[in-house]
């Protein structure tokens, strides 16, 4: 059987060796041929307004700046060391049989180097062994699922920001540091995995830390569904003390404009695990004191700091609002590939190869406009963050958050080697960084 | 028992959406055996148009009652237009093809016109939240409900009304109801078949959108919306029974009150309720519930 | 005068692609792989159709196939509990069926190989069909095909429901072996899968072809066109349809398994009523003249919309619109039209 296969196989080999030959050679001695990097991200469908163009337009400004080399130090080398960087953006949209094709075409028809992309954890999941067998360094840049690095390992694939578990472990402590005397709660939550997850984690967390605390109703209308009638009458009626969500973008708007006429949010209190990246838009819908995550130190909860003030203003300048929370993930990512390319080459180097990029990638401490990412988790290739959740007030006609808390990586985020439902019932008990 | 009344309450409301965004469709199928995928895009349309244009209205600060007259403007200005478009403009060409062919050919559009949504009013969703609380609201027991649910309630049943009304008493409406039940013989007695076709196809476009407007101040407007709310539609209408007026009321009501039932008590089961009342009348009753026996040809 | 090339056009089609595949771009066998896959449930709807029944769910098999290919282990250990469950010994005993198989194959040839995987798909979707058989064979036109498509978004539910399968994110299926032949992770893992693809297409293929041209096969073009005489003349309409209901099931489980492993992911999706919405889009595009017009519509359909994602990221939908529109207003016979045409002016 194998020697059938043999033959052509050694043919095609050796036609790939070669035009790969070609291309690492035709990189190596043009400096001037920029680095051309895909980014996809969802340009159609629901996820585009809330996500995937604020992901786009920030790739597009910071690509802008770091290319004039206007981006503050350590950034400051034009490109990546020199080189200047040229996009090709993709849609997301489709499901992941699509992407798939999409990354293999995006890798081996249009000659990208790096690939950032990626919003949905289904597609995260679904183009990870794809980017590790066509050798290309893969950063996903937004998806949550912590199963990408607990279930397998990578060397091609990074994933820039902090997996999800650290949205629900903090939203629980923030909520029960607020409100300590908490008796019951709710979720609603959309039906599928990131609904699923979030709740998930949220009922395991509230069963470690407030063990009497209890569930009172689990909505899980589908996604897109936009009417809630039934959903919010059945909250109504448990009288619950908090209810957890995790809907975002158009969802999201429909639940808080259909739930506030009718006072659900005097009876109970509002988590939203992942409410800020339109908190401008709901101004007027929005109850003061609802508790609101960003998924990170990210967006409104990114403190104060050159490289900070640098993405809000290029950002601002290009979409005329600041930067919501995928800006940042997307900033993230090319911070980070530009610091470990930068690391790679060394001074006065040519143009490292991917390996050798790997190499200085993993384990790298880098600095991003939401503070200190160290890639620590997943053999080198998982980041980790600390995280923040604040409450909000409607200020003048605009949603601003206060009394806002930040949750070091160590209290959030479970250790190399324990997968995350685990660590969570087993006490979240810090671990060693 | 206060939990009884609302999941009827909650059911009642939600039939009276579904009903408005099916009952377009069953007049379309009915009188043109065309199951209209495109009016997902319509409603869509209408849903955007009336965001659109009723935001603009009150950002300019007048009065927010005139919103709704605003909204309604905009669905029967998108009906006007893109009804007779897709109608003289294509499917008049394709009359006596194949049902499924027919299928095809409006899903075609529909990819086009969510295209065209999509470039004309961007990815952004249309978040129209003024008239929603603009009427006050009503307790039920411990509950509060917004007024304008009552207004689709009442959308629904003048709806369903008017339209029964003119297809039952009216000489336009007892020509469409022959063209429904033989067509050939109705051109043979000198119906201008084309006609009543343009203008079916037309009110149907103007019922779709109108499906649309009515929905906008309930929700954020996304990308994506047709798509969502044409399987609904689908659904309902063969639930009742194909091009059936009373039989899409029914599987509306049926409907709803099986989603609302399903959210209070078993919430997990919400996902695939409507599917569930599709497979099991279709297997009690293959035709939907409501159907008009057909002779076979030999 | 008009003699049938179709066999000799796929032994040649077998040949080149085996041949050509490692000398392709990788993206373009990859293209080729899964326009196979496609063109496979394809071939199914198009058996289908000639007895003139659309379904807008055949998403329904070709997820269970993806489903079932992928999760054998996991769904023969349930249908066994299921039957531990059971009173009755029969059920029980049957039930425990394709876990004994799975078992025992498993030990022969390690887990995941290839073989295995498809064959459980073989069976599960064959199983599946046959029961719903009973039921469907009894509807006709747009009522078949909404019941098909309840049931494809029923599954689609489940699968949505189900954390086990990882819900709607779905999970990475790869075939580690082939007859006990290590390929996961090898250089030639891709060609392999290419080349069974390839190969069963053209089995699938070949036997339609066949299927087509016997007694049962051509009672398919009687019954569209007038069912009663059909019955009249004492052949059951029902058996006939049931029988094409099955075997254009098993192809679509067949296309769903291979493109899980060709892609190496799968997810709810493939269930959901747009994936069947384009199965019915690329058969009308193709047209049921010929065994060879499924794979080719595929093929076109997936390089239509490769490109159109490339060159037009915002427009790719309304671009796959209007193709459809051409074909339907000027090759009303489907895209295979044009080579019937140019023959009849040869």
């Amino acid at each position: 059987m194998d020697g059938n296969f043999s033959r052509p196989l050694k043919t095609a080999a050796a036609v790939f060796a070669g035009a790969a030959l070609t291309i690492v050679c035709a990189t190596g001695n043009a400096q001037d041929k920029p680095i051309r990097i895909g980014v996809v991200t969802f340009l159609s469908g629901p996820a585009a307004g809330p996500f995937g163009v604020p992901a786009k337009m920030a790739a597009e400004a910071i690509v802008d700046s770091l290319n004039a080399g206007k981006a503050p130090a350590p950034y400051n080398t034009k490109g990546f060391g020199g080189t200047p960087l040229e996009l090709t953006i993709v849609d997301e949209a489709g499901g992941a049989t699509k992407q798939v094709t999409e990354l293999r075409n995006l890798i081996e028809r249009q000659n990208v180097d790096f690939v950032i992309g990626y919003i949905s954890s289904g597609d995260c999941l679904a183009v990870a062994p794809v980017a590790e067998e066509l050798k290309t360094l893969t950063i996903l840049f937004d998806c949550g699922t912590p199963r990408v690095f607990e279930e397998a390992s990578y060397k091609y694939v990074f994933r820039t920001r902090s997996h999800a578990t650290m949205d629900a472990v903090a939203g629980a402590m923030y909520l029960l540091e607020n409100r300590p005397a908490v008796k019951s709660f709710a979720g609603i939550n959309q039906n599928y995995a990131w609904g699923q997850d979030s709740w998930a984690d949220f009922t395991a967390v509230m069963a470690t830390l407030k063990p009497d605390a209890t569930i009172t109703s689990s909505q899980m209308p589908k996604f897109g569904a936009g009417q809630y009638g039934p959903e919010i009458s059945t909250l109504l009626q448990t009288n619950s003390d908090v209810i957890h969500s995790s809907l975002w973008g158009g969802d999201l708007e429909a639940l808080m404009l259909q739930a506030t006429p009718r006072g659900l949010f005097n009876r109970s209190q509002l988590v939203l695990v992942a409410g800020e990246p339109y908190l401008h838009r709901l101004a007027g819908n929005m109850p003061d004191g609802t508790i609101v995550g960003a998924r990170g130190p990210n967006g409104v909860y990114a403190q104060k700091s050159a490289l900070n003030d640098w993405l809000r203003q290029i950002y601002k300048e290009r979409a005329e609002i600041y930067p919501n929370y995928p800006a940042y993930s997307v900033a993230m990512a090319f911070l980070g590939l530009k610091a470990a390319y930068e690391k790679a080459r060394g001074a006065g180097g040519g143009a490292p190869a991917t390996d050798e990029v790997i190499k200085s990638f993993e384990f790298l401490n880098f600095d991003s406009p939401a503070g200190k990412v160290m890639m620590k988790l997943g053999k080198g290739h998982q980041a980790v963050t600390g995280t923040a959740y604040g409450t909000t007030r409607t200020v003048n006609g605009q949603v601003t958050v206060g009394n806002v808390k930040y949750y070091p990586l160590e209290v959030v985020q479970p250790p190399e080697g324990v997968k995350s439902l685990d660590w969570i019932k087993s006490g979240m008990k810090p671990g060693k960084w | 028992m206060n939990q009884l009344v609302a999941v009827l309450l909650d059911g009642l409301i939600y039939s009276s959406w579904l009903f408005i965004i099916a009952v377009g469709l069953t007049l379309i199928y009915g009188v043109m055996k065309i199951l209209n995928i495109a009016h997902g895009s319509l409603y869509a349309l209408g849903a955007y148009s009336a965001a659109s244009l009723a935001g603009y209205w009150i950002n300019q600060g007048h009065a927010p009652m005139g919103s709704f007259a605003v909204m309604l403007v905009a669905a029967i200005l998108v009906g006007l237009i893109a009804g007779p478009v897709i109608e003289r403009g294509l499917l008049r060409f394709m009359y006596g093809k194949d049902e499924i062919v027919l299928v095809l050919v409006t899903y075609a559009v529909f990819l086009i016109l969510e295209d065209f949504i999509k470039l004309t009013w961007g990815v952004d969703p249309y978040f129209l939240y003024q008239p929603y609380s603009l009427l006050g609201s009503f307790d039920v027991g411990d509950l509060t409900y917004p007024v304008y649910n009552l207004v689709l309630f009442g959308a629904a049943v003048l709806i369903g009304v008017v339209v029964a009304w003119v297809l039952t008493r009216t000489r336009q409406g007892k020509m469409l109801l022959a063209v429904i039940h033989d067509r050939e013989m109705s051109a043979a007695m000198g119906i201008n078949v084309g006609r009543v076709y343009f203008i079916t196809f037309t009110v149907g476009a103007i019922l779709g959108a109108l499906g649309g407007a009515l929905t906008a101040p309930m929700i954020s407007v996304q990308p994506g919306i047709g798509a969502e709310t044409i399987v609904l539609a689908f659904a309902v209408v063969v639930i009742g029974g194909l091009g059936s007026l009373p039989g899409a009321a029914l599987a509306a009501i049926l409907v709803g009150l099986v989603r609302s039932a399903a959210v209070h008590y078993r919430p997990e089961l919400d996902l695939f309720s409507i599917y569930f009342v599709m497979a099991i009348v279709l297997i009690v009753r293959p035709k939907g519930l409501f159907s008009i026996q057909e002779a076979r040809k030999i | 005068m008009k003699r049938d090339l179709t066999v000799r056009i796929l032994i040649g089609a077998l040949i080149v692609l085996l041949l050509a595949g490692p000398l392709l771009p990788r993206w373009a066998m990859f293209l080729i792989n899964v326009s196979l896959c496609y063109g496979l449930v394809v071939l199914g709807m198009m058996l289908l159709m000639r007895t003139g029944l659309v379904s807008f769910g055949h998403g329904l098999y070709y997820c269970l196939g993806a489903y079932a290919a992928a999760a054998h282990e996991k769904l023969a250990n349930l249908l066994g509990e299921i039957g531990d469950s059971s009173s009755s010994a029969l059920i029980r005993g049957l039930l425990r069926l394709p876990k004994l198989l799975v078992d025992s194959l498993t030990t022969i040839f390690g887990p995941y190989d290839l073989v295995v995987m498809i064959g459980f798909s073989i069976v599960i979707t064959g199983i599946t069909a046959w029961i719903l058989g009973f039921l469907l064979r009894k509807y006709r036109d747009i009522f078949f095909a909404m019941l098909s498509l309840a049931f494809s978004m029923i599954l689609y539910g489940l699968l949505v429901k189900t954390s086990a399968l990882g819900s709607s994110d779905g999970f990475n299926v790869a075939a580690k072996t082939l007859f006990g032949i290590r390929i996961a992770g090898t250089e030639f893992e891709r060609y392999v899968i290419f080349a069974i693809t390839v190969v069963t297409a053209f089995v699938a293929a070949i036997c339609i072809h066949r299927y087509r041209g016997s007694h049962r096969g051509r009672l398919a073009e009687a019954i569209r066109d007038n069912e009663l005489r059909v019955e009249y003349m004492g052949a059951s309409v029902r058996n006939t349809i049931h029988i094409n209901y099955v075997m254009s099931a098993v192809l679509a489980g067949l296309g769903g398994a291979l493109a899980a492993v060709s892609v190496g992911h799968i997810d709810p999706e493939m269930s959901y009523w747009t994936t069947s919405g384009e199965f019915v889009f690329v058969a009308i595009l193709a047209g049921t003249g010929n065994v060879l017009a499924p794979f080719l519509g595929a093929f076109i359909f997936e390089t239509i919309r490769s490109f159109a994602y490339e060159y037009s990221p915002n427009t790719w939908q309304m671009a796959l619109g209007i193709t459809m529109l051409i074909v339907i207003m000027f090759l009303p016979g489907g895209l295979w039209s044009l080579f019937t045409r140019m023959r009849k002016a040869a």
